[in-house]
C-alpha cells in the first residue's frame, strides 16, 4: 500500500561545467521523455542532477549509453496546501517521528504545489504523512 | 642454499671496493684510449682517466644518456670490433630510434654469471624447473633468463610469450616450479587457469616467480603470493646493461646489485650530486667489466633508494630498493617528490572510485597547486550531495598520507579520463605553460 506512494526518481552525476544540463535534458528531449520535476543540487565541482521522469527505465539507459553515471533513487510527492504553515505542518510530521528529510525541492503540480522528499525511513513517512491527514501524490501520477 | 659464487657474494666489503676501484681504473683508461665517444665525453668534461684515484672519484666522470645511445645508432659507441661480437639485442624504443646492444662471449659469460647468482639467492637450482615466458628474440628477457637458468642446472622451459592456455598444460604436465615473467603476464596466466578449472596454487609444483621488466608494487606482489601460493620476487635489468640482472633474494630486502660487475649510485637528478644511502634518487649503474657497450655512469631514468647494509643472507653487496617511479615522471610539488605510480597504487586502494585518474599540476601565487581527478564508480555513486563530500574527502586523505604533500580531488563523470595515451595526458603540468 505504502509502495505505490514511493516515486522513482533519476539522479545523474554531472561535473559542474557549461553544457551539462543541455547534455541531460537534451538526451530526454530525443528519447522523447517528459520531465515533470528536477533539481540541480551542487558542491564543489560537481553537481547531481535529480528528475521526475515519465520513462525512468529508458531515461536511466539513455543516459547510461551516453557515460553519464546515473541511479535510481526512492522519493515521496507530498501535496502542500497553498496557505501558511504548509511546509512546517509536514516537517513537524516527519521531524516527531525522527525522520530525516535528506534533501527537498519543489515543483508546481497540476492542482497544488508539490514537495518532493528524500526521506532516511521511506515507508515509516509515507504511513506518517497519510495518517496526519497529508495527501501523497501516487507513484502512477509520474509512471 | 648457499650462494652461487660465495667468494664473491660474501667478498668483505673493503675488499669488495678495492676490487670496483682497480676494475673502474681499467675500465676507464680502456674507454679512453679505444672510444672516440667516451675520450669525447671525458675531454668535455675536463677528467683524464688519471683523475680516478678513488672509488668515490667515479663521481667525476659525466654522466651517460640513453639518448647518446639513440644518437650513436647503431654501434658507434661500441668498444669492441665487430668480428668480437657474439650477439645482439635491440630494444624497440617506444620513442625515436630503437637501441642495439652488443654482447662479446665474456659480456654473455658475467650476464649468465649474474642471472645465475640472482637464481640460486631466489633458491632455485639443479632439479628446479623453470619455465621462461619472457619474449624470446630481440628481448633480452627470453635469451637472458634462459642462459642464467641453464647455468645454475634448472631444467628450462622457453615457452616464450603467448598461448597461454599451452604454457599452463605445460606447467602442470612438466611439473614447473617457478616462472620467470612480467608481474602482468603472471597475473593473466592466474585468471586463464581458473577459467580452465586450474588452480597454480593448488594444481602445479609453482613456487616461485622471478617477475620484472614492467614497474609493479609491493602491493601487487602481495596479491600474486597470497592468490598463486608462490613467492614473487623482482627482478631488474634494462637492455643497456645487458637485459635483465639483478634480483631480490629469498629475504625480499631489495635488490642486490653484483658489485663486481656494476658500481651503483643514486643521485639528486636536478644537481647530479651523489646522494648517501637512504635517500630517494636516481640510479646510476657503470657497468665495470662490459666489453662491447660499456654503459659508464648510466641514468637509466629508474628512482630508487640505495641501501648499503649488508643482507640478512650473508651477501655483502649492495642493495636498491623496488623502482618507485621514472625520473621523467616525477613531479616536483612544493620540493616534494610526487610520482604518477604513487598516485596510482593510493588510488587502487579506495573502493568507489575507477582506476583511471589525471594529475592537473599548477601554481597559485608562489605555491604549486596539485589536483587529481577521478572518475566516480557506479557503486559509489549517491545522489546525497553530503555522500559524495565524505567520499571526496577521504580520497584526498589518502593521498596526502600517501605523497606528504595537499591534493585537491576531482569527481569527474566516467569515461571523461584518459584511459591509455599514457603519460602525456595522465599530468598536465601547467606551471611551464
Amino acid at each position: 500500500m505504502e509502495k505505490s506512494y514511493i516515486i522513482k526518481q533519476i539522479s545523474i552525476f554531472s561535473e559542474n561545467r557549461p553544457g551539462r544540463l543541455a547534455a541531460v535534458a537534451g538526451a530526454l528531449k530525443e528519447a522523447g521523455i517528459n520531465i515533470f520535476a528536477f533539481s540541480i543540487a551542487e558542491a564543489d565541482g560537481f553537481g547531481v542532477v535529480r528528475a521526475l521522469v515519465d520513462r525512468p527505465e529508458d531515461a536511466h539507459r539513455r543516459l547510461t549509453d551516453l557515460g553519464f553515471r546515473v541511479s535510481f533513487t526512492d522519493v515521496i510527492g507530498v501535496k502542500m496546501r497553498d496557505e501558511p504553515g504548509g511546509l512546517s505542518e509536514i516537517a513537524g510530521v516527519l521531524g516527531d517521528a525522527a525522520i530525516n528529510i535528506e534533501y527537498a525541492y519543489a515543483y508546481s503540480g497540476r492542482d497544488a504545489a508539490v514537495l518532493i522528499l528524500r526521506v532516511d525511513q521511506v515507508e515509516d513517512a509515507i504511513r506518517k504523512i497519510l495518517g496526519s491527514g497529508g495527501e501523497l501524490l501516487k507513484a502512477s501520477t509520474f509512471h | 642454499m648457499p650462494p652461487w659464487n660465495p667468494r664473491m657474494e660474501e667478498i668483505p666489503r673493503d675488499e669488495l671496493q678495492r676490487l670496483q676501484f682497480r676494475l673502474l681504473k681499467t675500465q676507464v683508461y680502456r674507454l679512453y684510449s679505444f672510444s672516440e665517444f667516451y675520450r669525447a665525453r671525458m675531454k668535455e668534461q675536463g677528467v683524464h682517466p688519471d683523475d680516478i684515484r678513488s672509488l668515490a672519484d667515479a663521481a667525476k666522470l659525466p654522466f651517460m644518456y640513453k639518448g647518446d645511445l639513440r644518437d650513436n645508432y647503431p654501434d658507434r659507441i661500441f668498444s669492441a670490433s665487430r668480428d668480437e661480437l657474439v650477439r645482439y639485442h635491440v630494444s624497440s624504443g617506444t620513442t625515436g630510434k630503437p637501441t642495439v646492444v652488443g654482447y662479446t662471449r665474456h659480456d654473455i659469460e658475467n650476464w649468465s654469471e649474474s642471472l645465475a647468482r640472482a637464481f640460486t639467492s631466489c633458491g632455485l637450482g639443479r632439479g628446479d624447473v623453470i619455465q621462461v615466458s619472457y619474449g624470446y628474440g630481440l628481448f633480452t628477457g627470453g635469451l637472458g633468463a634462459h642462459y642464467g637458468a641453464e647455468r645454475i642446472g634448472a631444467t628450462v622451459l622457453p615457452t616464450s610469450v603467448g598461448n597461454t592456455e599451452r604454457q599452463i598444460e605445460l606447467m602442470q604436465d612438466l611439473h614447473v616450479t617457478a616462472i620467470a615473467c612480467t608481474p602482468s603476464y603472471l597475473l593473466h596466466m592466474g585468471e586463464v587457469a581458473e577459467k580452465m578449472g586450474i588452480s597454480i596454487r593448488d594444481d602445479t609444483d609453482l613456487s616461485a616467480g622471478i617477475l620484472g621488466a614492467e614497474p609493479w608494487s609491493e602491493q601487487m606482489r602481495e596479491r600474486i603470493e597470497d592468490w598463486l601460493g608462490i613467492k614473487a620476487y623482482d627482478i631488474y635489468g634494462t637492455s643497456e646493461l645487458s637485459g635483465p640482472m639483478f634480483s631480490e633474494c629469498t629475504e625480499q630486502q631489495g635488490i642486490h646489485i653484483w658489485g663486481d660487475l656494476a658500481l651503483v649510485e643514486v643521485i639528486d637528478s636536478g644537481t647530479g650530486e651523489v646522494l648517501a644511502p637512504g635517500e630517494q634518487g636516481e640510479l646510476v649503474i657503470t657497468m665495470l667489466q662490459k666489453e662491447a657497450l660499456p654503459m659508464v655512469r648510466y641514468r637509466i631514468g629508474d628512482i630508487t633508494v640505495l641501501e648499503d647494509e649488508p643482507c640478512a643472507c650473508g651477501r655483502t653487496h649492495p642493495r636498491i630498493r623496488r623502482i618507485s617511479g621514472r625520473v621523467d615522471d616525477m613531479l616536483i610539488i612544493r620540493g616534494i617528490n610526487v610520482f604518477p605510480s604513487q598516485v596510482e597504487h593510493a588510488l587502487l586502494e579506495i573502493p568507489g572510485i575507477g582506476r583511471h585518474f589525471q594529475i592537473v599540476v599548477d601554481r597559485q601565487g608562489a605555491l604549486d597547486t596539485m589536483l587529481v581527478r577521478v572518475e566516480i564508480s557506479e557503486e559509489a555513486f549517491s545522489d546525497k550531495i553530503t555522500d559524495l563530500m565524505v567520499l571526496k574527502k577521504k580520497v584526498e586523505n589518502r593521498l596526502r598520507s600517501t605523497l606528504n604533500v595537499a591534493v585537491g580531488v576531482e569527481l569527474v563523470e566516467p569515461g571523461t579520463l584518459p584511459r591509455f595515451e599514457g603519460k602525456s595526458k595522465k599530468v598536465i603540468d601547467r606551471r611551464s605553460m
